[in-house]
């Protein structure tokens, strides 16, 4: 019997596949974010209110992922910038080869931001690169403030943490310090913002954030 | 939740691996799954049973070694594992109790080794 060692990644060819998207953002200047959350913590939402703050000729597109249906497609296409549903019929979590097959139907020439919703779950999300400069993960306050303590790894992984529907707040036990404090036990340099994008709070301070890091996007690849 | 996909992964790369190695026959994998990978052991242990029932890979011996979350101190250099109750980045270090400690892993996920039978 020989032990032959291998060590290398399970998720090898994902991280390949991710390597080379990334490759493609930067020499084509796109600024890639991945949106993830729990299921109902309002990434769709979130999405919608962005896209309404960009003007028509801005070079936006969104790519949303989910187990069935094409609803969010549908609900993001109001707005008239390019939006593809990606099905991913029964799993749990976009990889780098359906971002790579659905930007196959895009010219990346003609883009500028890439908006990608994962398929709402807190798990697998995080174990898959895709390409992206930056995770996003969104917590509402009708959940639990201590999400960031159970599902460490997403919260380590993404640069922002977004708090959502926080009008809610008078009406939840929500402890919005609590859970500040939990998600920079987990990681520490993480920025944080809250929002609500039934009133408009924090839209602001999101959008700016947003359009910095498109900004310096442009800047990093330009250097190169 | 999704260790199917990651247990077919495991043995594609492992199939993969013996082939190279002429009239080899796979008998054993051993991967490294660390506590933060987000993926669950005993349920990869399923999804790899399912995945070789009935095939030639039936027999093959799926050893898998849980990996804890380690942390180093930043004043002296030590390194252990972090309980999960511990803040992530600033569990105290049981040496000197600083908590100025990094998260150093935990999040492995790797094929570790492929035993093969060689003719």
């Amino acid at each position: 019997m020989t032990v032959v060692r291998v060590e290398e990644k399970v998720l090898n060819e994902n991280q390949r596949i991710a390597l080379d998207l990334r490759r493609r953002f930067q020499e084509n200047h796109i600024l890639c974010l991945n949106f993830v959350s729990s299921p109902g913590s309002g990434k769709t939402t979130l999405l919608e209110s962005t896209l309404a703050s960009f003007r028509p000729e801005e070079r936006v597109a969104v790519l949303t992922g989910d187990l069935q249906t094409e609803n969010d497609a549908r609900r993001l296409m109001r707005y008239g910038f390019p939006v593809q549903q990606i099905v991913t019929g029964g799993v749990c979590h976009l990889d780098g080869k359906m971002i790579e097959r659905a930007l196959a139907k895009w010219s990346l020439e003609e883009l500028d931001v890439l908006l990608i919703e994962n398929v709402g779950n807190l798990v697998c999300p995080s174990s898959y690169d895709l390409g992206e400069e930056s995770k996003i993960v969104l917590l509402s306050v009708t959940e639990g403030e201590d999400k960031p303590l159970k599902y460490p790894s997403i919260f380590h992984k993404a640069a922002l943490l977004v708090l959502t529907k926080i009008d809610l707040l008078p009406y939840v036990p929500f402890d919005l310090e609590a859970a500040k404090a939990n998600a920079r036990s987990v990681h520490p340099e993480m920025e944080i913002l809250e929002v609500s994008c039934s009133t408009g709070q924090g839209m602001d301070a999101w959008l700016e954030w947003l359009r910095q890091r498109v900004a310096a996007a442009k800047v990093l690849t330009a250097a190169r | 939740m999704h260790e199917v996909g990651i247990a077919s992964s495991i043995l594609e790369a492992s199939v993969a691996e013996t082939a190279r190695r002429p009239g080899a026959r796979l008998v054993g994998i051993g991967v490294r799954v660390g506590v933060l990978s987000g993926v669950d052991v005993d349920a990869l242990r399923f999804a790899f049973e399912c995945l070789v029932a009935d095939t030639d890979e039936k027999d093959v011996v799926f050893t898998v070694e849980s990996c804890p979350r380690v942390n180093r101190c930043e004043q002296c250099g030590h390194e252990f594992d972090s309980p999960a109750s511990a803040p992530f980045s600033e569990a105290p270090c049981p040496q000197c109790q600083s908590r100025q400690t990094g998260f150093v892993s935990g999040d492995q996920l790797d094929l570790k080794f492929i035993e093969v039978e060689e003719p």
